[in-house]
């Protein structure tokens, strides 16, 4: 590819163009291919995948299926258990970090400018640095082995805060809120019934990615799940690598691998338009 | 008219701070309240000798010494390097081309709509069934093993999970996958906020692409090209979830793919926590200090 950026001057628009061609449609290939295999092995039989790889798909899926749902681990459970947490964690991150948005764009207070920086500056700490801490508190408070500790710190999330912010910023007049309290509206209700509406856009991709985001989650739900049917699918699916790996089955075992991948994939694929703009929006400013 | 606005929102002042109150105590009970003994547990011995528990005794930097002097942080470092390097650099170069190209509006992609959602979508894939799916792909009697032989690539299979290189350069590679699309969407909207009548003027000039690239888009986009560039090295900084389910929490082959983040799960699992502390306290640090990087970045962009 970089025999074609150093010489450009001889080469014509129409060759660069086939070039970009041939470079997207391999990488579209890259992207694609595992979950074309993934597809393919999720229908066929234990015995037929050790005798090696057709790209032709058989005939075992709802097998698969069933020896999904009888295998030792809960992985039906798991999900529902995935889609409690990230469900409300994608709820609690938004409407919070909306109304800690709107706390800094709507109000003049003397600590605005500080929390805005402080804000700005956490933003950027993993949470794999204060796990320690974090689970022995969680132990301490007695909520080791539950779901809480995965969805209340959604609360406070620096990166959707600033998003809302940047939101906020171009389509939240102050003006539009002084209106409201002219007609007589409390500043909760502006905020719940005024405000929140406004933010829909924002709030969907928000929503769509902290949910995402605690969905895939693996480190965290590790350390503070223990009981195999609190456990969530990352938990699950990591498990399935252990010593006795090759004496599943490996139908069932791709089956597991689709059933926590295409779920979120069928997602994007409705919202994509909305997810690849809204990522470059935030990301951009970011 | 403007004298009252201002008197009235001095009136709702307060409610700034009543909408404050959620995140405020959530982010100290569950993030600054952890840090802080994270911190606290650094300078205290505490482990587990089978089923005896010793400490916690305090003993200030002891834990640091003995991480430092072990040698073996910094070879985990080097590995969470090595592997962040095999992903970034193919990621970066691609990112830039297809910025390059999505942005052009003489090339005039079709279906670019198409390409950005298949290049994003593995950003959203479950790391660890991703790695699942990569470790069945590549064993002994997979797929991949069983086409290269087929198609008379290989005499017999290949064991990629023996190899150290093949390892690394597997979670480098989807790495690399995972990330490439979101690196390629940052960079196409930095590319795109470029003023396009310096490239006219560069095109009347008689610029080639080439040039255009290197004497116009590069610059102009050197404090986002900072940005992804850091924010990266952050986040590979935590690679975890690829490595961990590839390797099987060891980092094997001789833990030559075991990353800092690994490492420190591994004494949290065990409840090494003196230890644990250290490693922690190590990874904060580099943490504020490339962040910091990424926020002298970000206001010098901001300044422009």
């Amino acid at each position: 590819m970089d025999e074609n950026r150093k010489p450009s001057k001889g080469i014509g628009l129409h060759a660069r163009r086939v070039i970009a061609y041939i470079v997207l449609i391999l990488l579209t290939f890259l992207c694609l291919i595992w979950f074309y295999i993934l597809i393919i092995n999720a229908t066929r039989t234990h015995g037929a995948l050790q005798k090696g790889f057709t790209p032709i798909p058989s005939t075992n899926l709802i097998n698969n299926w069933k020896s999904m749902l009888h295998s030792p681990q809960p992985i039906v459970r798991g999900m529902l258990n995935s889609l409690i947490v990230a469900g409300s964690s994608a709820i609690l991150c938004v409407y919070f970090s909306s109304m800690t948005a709107y706390a800094i764009h709507a109000y003049e207070f003397k600590m605005r400018k500080f929390m805005f920086t402080f804000i700005l500056m956490i933003m950027t700490i993993p949470t794999q640095v204060s796990a320690l801490g974090f689970i022995q508190l969680i132990r301490k408070m007695g909520l080791d082995d539950t779901h809480l500790p995965l969805i209340i710190p959604a609360i406070a999330a620096p990166v959707t805060f600033f998003y809302m912010k940047q939101y906020m910023d171009s389509t939240l007049p102050l003006s539009l809120i002084e209106a409201a309290r002219i007609d007589g509206a409390g500043e909760f209700r502006i905020f719940n019934t005024m405000v929140m509406p406004l933010m829909k856009p924002a709030i969907a991709v928000q929503a769509i990615f902290s949910f995402v985001a605690s969905w895939n989650n693996y480190f965290t739900p590790a350390l503070i799940l223990h009981t195999d049917t609190k456990k969530t699918l990352p938990i699950l699916i990591a498990e399935l690598r252990s010593a006795d790996f090759l004496k599943f089955d490996m139908g069932s075992v791709y089956m597991t691998i689709a059933f926590s991948i295409f779920p979120v994939i069928i997602v994007y694929v409705v919202l994509s338009k909305h997810i690849v703009g809204g990522m470059t929006l935030g990301g951009v400013k970011g | 008219m403007e004298k009252k606005k201002k008197s009235n929102v001095v009136k709702y002042n307060r409610w700034g701070y009543i909408f404050l109150i959620p995140f405020t105590i959530v982010f100290i009970v569950f993030q600054l309240i952890p840090l802080i003994s994270t911190f606290w547990n650094s300078f205290f011995e505490n482990y587990r000798s089978g089923l005896t528990q010793i400490g916690p005794n305090f003993i200030a930097f002891d834990n640091f010494k003995k991480v430092f002097s072990s040698g073996e942080i910094w070879m985990y470092a080097k590995n969470t390097l090595i592997m962040w390097i095999l992903g970034f650099v193919p990621q970066i170069f691609f990112s830039l081309l297809l910025g390059a190209w999505f942005s052009d509006k003489r090339l005039n992609i079709k279906g670019a709509g198409f390409f950005k959602t298949v290049i994003y979508m593995p950003n959203l894939i479950m790391a660890s069934a991703f790695a699942m799916l990569f470790f069945t792909l590549f064993s002994d009697s997979g797929p991949i093993n069983s086409i290269l032989v087929n198609m008379g690539i290989l005499s017999k299979p290949f064991s990629f999970f023996s190899s150290i290189w093949a390892t690394r350069g597997l979670v480098g590679f989807m790495n690399f996958v995972m990330w490439f699309g979101n690196t390629t969407l940052l960079l196409m909207a930095g590319m795109l906020g470029i003023d396009p009548s310096l490239y006219e003027a560069a095109e009347v000039d008689g610029a080639t692409s080439t040039q255009k690239f290197f004497r116009i888009t590069l610059p102009i986009l050197k404090p986002i090209l900072v940005y992804v560039v850091i924010t990266s090295l952050i986040g590979g900084l935590q690679m975890f979830d690829v490595p961990n389910v590839l390797t099987g929490t060891n980092g094997d082959p001789v833990r030559s793919s075991m990353t800092l983040i690994m490492y420190l799960n591994n004494q949290l699992y065990s409840k090494n926590y003196g230890l644990g502390g250290a490693i922690s306290v190590f990874l904060f640090f580099i943490t504020a200090i490339l962040s910091f990087i990424v926020f002298k970045a970000s206001n010098e962009k901001e300044v422009k």
